[in-house]
């Protein structure tokens, strides 16, 4: 995990204006209000977690506890790009942990890790729900189908070259 | 009614009741884990199926089904077993099976269901993670020990802290064969939200919360159960000592559902702080002071000493020359005994207990107002008040459990009105929340009761009826508007209306307050003011609505019942009434003295003079409880001859000739009386250590060597004896208050008891409404000392400290003094969160840890008074309210500076 980024103090400016546009605030309110916070940091940090309780008089335990529940929250810094490569069965008889591990061998990173440059987060997925394009990842929001461990570098190549121009 | 049938037999249900609940209260038993009783169903062990017919093959979960109708339910089959005892071995496969070092062995839910369904605990292999114990949220924390692997997933502990704590503290942490029960971040849990008040533990029904003091120190079903009452606050909670006989120690505290009014709950004093009881600091000898030392002695020395010189003193100087402070931390006994000591062998009227530092302006103000100086209503009715007053009161920390009652009512709707200078957790939550300055409660409740009075939203009928001197009092408050109290409290116009509105038109409202309102050179009119209030509304004398003062200490009602206070004998008969006299001289064979006496204030100030010479201090501390330590230490040290009788070394008794060692409130049968009148007893779980005695064994041979022989040979004699004399008390006997207790008044054996006061007719007759004029502090705040500090309590630690401060739990969450600060007010002295301060009066300083944060007001501060090393009693003001001669604890000048005293 990147160390100088976690020690970066955090703007915590943006959990009032997120929260200012979930009222009047219930419980129903927490899951998407963390949703916003994450898209924010691009994870959850510690601090944000305890301004959302502090803010809407949430306790803090049962906002972690919802954290800790749903496989999309995450407290430790997270990738840019978070790559989700399904490994459900029609993916399995394709193939997919070949290329899994062929993506892993590209960043150095294994299941469920994040890159030192925090471009990338690799984690497998029971299934995406797609099986017809399988063997399939999610990278963000968007499908990439049909993949052979080589297409699948490609993509990688193409999104970190985009990341290497817009610097 | 709902009649349904469980395995055969016919029983009746209420409407809205679970299968679960029916079939308990009909005592019929079904297997559960994750049911209890006050927290709401989840259905999550699946141990509670039943069927619903002969032959059915669906079970039903009994815990989540209601009942209905005609209902057949069959709670064990062949079917039904072994699906529980698949639901057994699941569990068996993530419980790590180590019954054998297991404190729960014996007292474990799932080892008797694995036990009663034969359930195989290797079928499914084990799902253990680690054989040593991972760390988690309990690892640095001393009081609880959570262990993942006893851990069933049952989500009790959960759910009773949301539910009933309402803290939430812990939750679920990840899901599926991970899920643990954890802090937010995994925090320890003295760094938490947590209040640490044991509810997890209690409700755990595997060996997966534990004491961890208590590990290792007995299994709990060896233990030997004692029911007694708590010793803390005056709330009066019923709990079971756990005794290991053969060490004679108390290993832990328990309680239960349907257990006194606590129904299963403690704060984290009740459950946890009782290491107090074995501390090797406890006094175990007689001491006599010899030559400037204080040297061990026999008790036969020390009585002797004490009794000599009392009865010297006594003869030589005229009975005014000694004086006898009684204790609320001890028995009703014990204080009936003392203040018939001061009167028979003393001569005197020089006895007076704590409630002069406490509640004395509550027995006064309300004696006046209402004829009865206690608690109007109970504690089981506060979940039905629909309007909650609380002023100068911090429940949640200072009574607990009258707390989770308000958070019941608050649950239930009730709207919540706080009047606070400090932001308490009630006050956050507050429908309204009124922050006025210290010292101004006169100013805003007159100006709420004009506005009242304006708006015409008093209860004509009932004042017409039931009170009188209406109109003096209507005319002293026309001249407080809410403007002009809204300016001088600080607070909002709006915020006083809807305040006024919301408790006027409540149905029913009910005032509750503490501290803040009678620890004031003004106390006793705070005090009677809010009888106004309620009188003005009609808000007494009904259930759930009165007012409510919240007695501090464990039986400082029974010490105020005793009349261990100077110008009334027990049951608040004045010894001026000629009937009254005859009837106590007769029983006593004395004549009673007709001296003034005196207030414990009184007494020290005598000391100064020289007028005191013999001072005999059961169970008190006036050194640190006095305001103006200094002053205090000075004048006790002027004393020829002082006694305390203590069961630790306590700042006073450091100054004593003789020091004997007493019992506490484990060690000795008798009764508390709880805020809501309701007489306890308090039971022997543990012998008292080295030569230790119960102090009415003390008491009693003092008296013997001062003159006046008493023999009793079991504190069930003094109490027969006391309610022969005290009214209130005269149907009550030790048998009839063996499992539940009685509230007085109680006048006969077959009386039930009073839930609530002054029902169709106040004690006093009418209702006597006064008018108050609003007197400012006596110290108000200037250029030198621009800041009004207030004292108080705090959760973890009780008054003096000396109790608390042994307790590894209380220590370790709050360790030392601090004070706390407005953000505001900080940054003008630029003083920093954490940062050490000095905390300065005219009477002098101390140093305390700077808590900033907008707890406070920008022109106050505020500080407990637990720390025996930051005494916050060095600072507070020696100005006494003129009725009781209570202390202004809650109100004097004080400035700030960096750095250490």
């Amino acid at each position: 995990m990147n160390k100088d980024l976690e020690e970066k103090a955090i703007d915590l400016s943006v959990i009032s204006k997120i929260i200012s546009d979930h009222q009047p605030f219930s419980q129903e309110e927490v899951i998407s209000s963390l949703q916003e916070i994450q898209d924010s940091y691009g994870y959850l940090p510690k601090e944000a977690i305890d301004e959302l309780a502090e803010l809407t008089g949430t306790p803090v335990a049962k906002i972690y506890g919802v954290v800790t529940f749903y496989s999309g929250f995450f407290l430790t810094p997270h990738g840019k790009h978070s790559i989700k490569m399904c490994r459900g069965t029609a993916c399995h008889v394709k193939k997919a942990p070949k290329i899994l591990s062929a993506i892993s061998g590209y960043l150095g990173i294994k299941d469920g890790e994040t890159t030192d440059d925090m471009l990338f987060s690799l984690e497998s997925i029971a299934c995406l729900g797609t099986c017809f394009l399988s063997p399939i990842m999610l990278i963000g929001n968007q499908y990439y189908g049909k993949l052979t461990p080589k297409s699948a570098i490609k993509i990688l190549e193409g999104i970190a070259k985009e990341e290497q121009d817009k610097k | 009614m709902i009649r349904l049938t469980i395995n055969g037999q016919e029983v009746q249900a209420e409407s809205g009741q679970t299968i679960m609940e029916a079939a308990l209260c009909n005592g019929i038993d079904i297997p559960h884990l994750c049911h209890e009783e006050r927290l709401t169903p989840v259905g999550a062990c699946r141990m509670c199926q039943v069927l619903l017919s002969e032959g059915d093959y669906k079970p039903v979960l009994a815990c989540s089904t209601k009942v209905s109708d005609g209902l057949t339910v069959i709670t064990e089959s062949d079917e039904l077993t072994s699906r529980r005892r698949a639901v057994l071995e699941l569990l068996l496969s993530e419980h790590r099976i180590a019954c054998t070092t297991c404190d729960s062995d014996g007292a474990c839910k799932l080892q008797d269901y694995a036990y009663r369904y034969g359930a195989d605990e290797s079928l499914f292999g084990s799902h253990q993670h680690d054989r040593k114990m991972p760390a988690n949220y309990t690892s640095e924390n001393r009081g609880i020990e959570y262990d993942i692997e006893k851990c069933i997933r049952c989500s009790r502990c959960v759910r009773f802290c949301e539910e009933i704590q309402r803290v939430s503290a812990i939750a679920f942490d990840g899901r599926g064969i991970d899920m643990k029960v954890n802090t937010a971040h995994g925090r320890t849990l003295h760094i938490s939200d947590c209040e640490l008040c044991g509810g997890c533990i209690r409700v755990c029904p595997t060996g997966a919360l534990s004491e961890k003091a208590a590990k290792g120190s007995g299994r709990k079903k060896d233990l030997v159960k004692t029911k007694t009452t708590c010793t803390y606050c005056g709330v009066g909670c019923q709990l079971e000592l756990n005794v290991d006989p053969k060490a004679n120690k108390v290993v832990r505290v328990t309680t239960k559902p349907g257990m006194g009014l606590n129904d299963g709950n403690l704060c984290v004093k009740g459950h946890f702080a009782y290491d107090f009881i074995s501390s090797p600091e406890r006094l175990t000898k007689p001491f006599i002071r010899k030559e400037g030392i204080l040297k061990e002695a026999t008790w036969h020395e020390a009585i002797d000493l004490v009794g000599k010189r009392m009865r010297e003193i006594r003869d030589k100087y005229g009975p005014n020359s000694i004086a006898f402070l009684s204790s609320c931390r001890c028995s009703n006994e014990e204080n009936y005994l003392m203040q018939k000591l001061a009167r028979t062998a003393g001569r005197t009227n020089n006895i007076d207990q704590c409630a002069t530092t406490c509640h004395a302006p509550t027995v006064a103000g309300l004696s006046s107002a209402f004829g009865s100086g206690a608690m109007t209503n109970s504690v089981v009715e506060i979940k039905n008040c629909k309007v909650i007053f609380v002023i100068g009161s911090n429940p949640t920390e200072a009574h607990p459990i009258v707390g989770l009652e308000m958070k019941k009512a608050m649950a239930r709707g009730a709207k919540l009105i706080v009047c606070d200078p400090r932001k308490t957790w009630m006050a956050k939550r507050a429908d309204i929340h009124i922050q006025h300055r210290p010292g101004s409660d006169n100013m805003l409740i007159n100006a709420m009761m004009n506005y009242i009075v304006e708006e015409k939203l008093y209860n004509k009928d009932f004042i017409d009826a039931r009170c009188e001197e209406f109109e003096a009092f209507r005319k002293n408050i026309e001249s407080y508007s809410i403007k002009k109290a809204a300016k001088y409290c600080g607070v909002s116009e709006e915020d006083m209306k809807s305040a006024a509105r919301m408790y006027a038109l409540g149905e029913p409202s009910s005032i509750f307050y503490t501290l803040g309102i009678t620890e004031h050179s003004c106390g006793t009119d705070n005090v009677k003011n809010l009888a106004n209030l309620a009188m003005l509304c009609g808000q007494i004398g009904k259930w759930a609505s009165g007012v409510n003062p919240l007695r501090g200490q464990n039986n400082v009602q029974g010490g105020c019942d005793m009349c261990a206070m100077p110008h009334v004998l027990p049951g608040y008969q004045k010894w001026t009434d000629p009937v009254v006299r005859e009837k106590f001289e007769k029983a006593w064979g004395v004549s009673l003295p007709m001296d003034e006496g005196g207030r414990v204030t009184h007494f020290i100030e005598r000391a100064g003079t020289g007028e005191l010479r013999g001072f005999y201090v059961m169970g008190e501390d006036p050194v640190m409880s006095e305001p103006n330590q200094h002053k205090v230490i000075k004048y006790l040290k002027k004393l020829d001859f002082l006694v305390c009788q203590e069961i630790f070394m306590s700042e006073t008794a450091k100054l004593a000739d003789v020091i004997l060692p007493g019992a506490c409130f484990a060690e000795k049968d008798g009764t508390f009386t709880a805020s809501e009148r309701r007489v306890q007893r308090i039971r022997k779980a543990v012998t008292p250590p080295g030569d230790a005695r119960p102090d009415w064994q003390i008491t009693s041979d003092i008296s013997t060597r001062m003159g006046y022989p008493m023999k009793y040979s079991h504190p069930g004699e003094v109490f027969d004896e006391m309610v022969l004399l005290n009214p209130l008390y005269a149907g009550i006997d030790y048998k009839r208050i063996d499992e539940d207790g009685l509230q007085w008044p109680c006048p006969t054996k077959d009386h039930p008891g009073t839930i609530f006061l002054h029902e169709g007719t106040f004690k006093r007759g009418k209702g006597l409404f006064q008018p108050i004029v609003f007197r400012p502090q006596k110290e108000e705040p200037d250029k030198e000392y621009p800041l009004i500090l207030s004292t108080g309590r705090t959760l973890y630690h009780y008054n003096v400290g000396n109790m608390t401060r042994k307790s590894g739990i209380s220590d370790q969450k709050q360790k030392e003094c601090f004070v706390e600060i407005n953000t505001v007010t900080a940054a003008k002295y630029s003083i920093s969160d954490k940062e050490q301060v000095k905390v300065i009066t005219r009477r002098g300083s101390i140093s305390a840890l700077a808590r900033v944060s907008k707890r406070v007001r920008e022109d106050s501060i505020w500080m407990p008074f637990h720390f025996v090393e930051a005494p916050a009693n060095i600072l507070t003001n020696d100005v006494f309210d003129p009725v009781t001669a209570t202390a202004e604890y809650k109100c004097c000048a004080a400035e700030l500076e960096k750095g250490v005293s």
